[in-house]
């Protein structure tokens, strides 16, 4: 399971935060597989060579650094959402091959592969009979 | 620093978070003297809209991350913007959420429009996500210089 780390902040991911700006929490999804765990996050507006993908002693860090998008000469007539830089964090508590760890951004979602370390795929075990 | 929760009303979760924190998201803040446009389609229905006016043009953007601009329709009719699409879910066989927050689904909103726009020059890009929709005022909305006549 991956339990979010947003909700106890810890000394280690207090000190990430090196970007001005307004941060947003973004939704995400967790999907486990037999082989990996898959964490899906909408980071709408984020250009793919500016998030970051931490993975540190259990500790899965993502950020994304979204560019302004508008002007003070823009005269708005509605406003409904912020824009902001994205920043979550998760707890694994799996075995993961941190080697092995790959991420793709398509459409402004991101998808981080976590592969099970071997230790942690389940595994049948057959009974001898005697 | 506040991490402050996405809010697009895609989730029905997101209906209970957002009035608190459309007091602390908001970009513009309060514009003094701006003309609120009437939202027809309930100001939390999906996907949330910033909508702006800049020189010849209104602009409207959405964020609909994970779609592909087949699964996105947007259409200007009678004065109102229509943007319409569905996003899937691509889960596997054998997989299983450990979490789930991100929402699956169709949607329509519609937005009357408070400037007469050239329907037929509209246009609409999607890039990482995020949708823009770029609306040419009508000529006869266009600022017009009238020039004084002596007498």
């Amino acid at each position: 399971m991956a339990t979010d780390a947003n909700a106890t902040p810890t000394a280690e991911n207090e000190a990430e935060r090196t970007r001005t700006g307004q941060w947003f929490r973004p939704p995400v999804d967790i999907v486990e597989k037999a082989d990996e765990l898959l964490l899906i996050a909408d980071l709408p507006g984020a250009a793919s060579e500016s998030i970051d993908i931490d993975f540190n002693d259990g500790l899965l860090t993502i950020e994304g650094a979204v560019a302004g998008r508008y002007d003070e000469k823009m005269n708005a007539l509605l406003a409904e959402y912020g824009v902001g830089n994205f920043h979550r964090a998760f707890r694994v508590s799996e075995q993961i091959d941190s080697n092995r760890i790959h991420a793709e951004f398509t459409n402004g979602v991101l998808t981080v592969h976590l592969p099970k370390a071997e230790a942690a795929k389940p595994r049948k075990i057959q009974v001898q009979a005697s | 620093m506040m991490l402050l929760r996405r809010t697009n009303g895609f989730h029905p979760l997101d209906q209970l978070r957002t009035q608190m924190d459309r007091l602390v998201s908001d970009f513009f803040g309060p514009m003094p003297g701006a003309y609120a446009p009437r939202v027809i389609a309930g100001p939390r229905s999906f996907p949330a809209l910033n909508v702006w006016e800049f020189g010849d043009h209104l602009y409207a953007e959405a964020e609909l991350p994970g779609m592909s601009s087949d699964d996105i329709d947007v259409s200007v009719v009678g004065g109102d913007l229509t943007i319409r699409g569905h996003r899937g879910e691509q889960l596997e066989d054998g997989s299983s959420y450990h979490r789930r927050e991100r929402g699956t689904g169709e949607f329509t909103r519609v937005l009357r429009l408070p400037i007469e726009v050239d329907a037929d020059r509209v246009e609409a890009s999607l890039k990482d996500g995020v949708l823009l929709v770029k609306l040419p005022k009508a000529e006869s909305a266009k600022p017009k210089k009238i020039k004084v006549a002596a007498g």
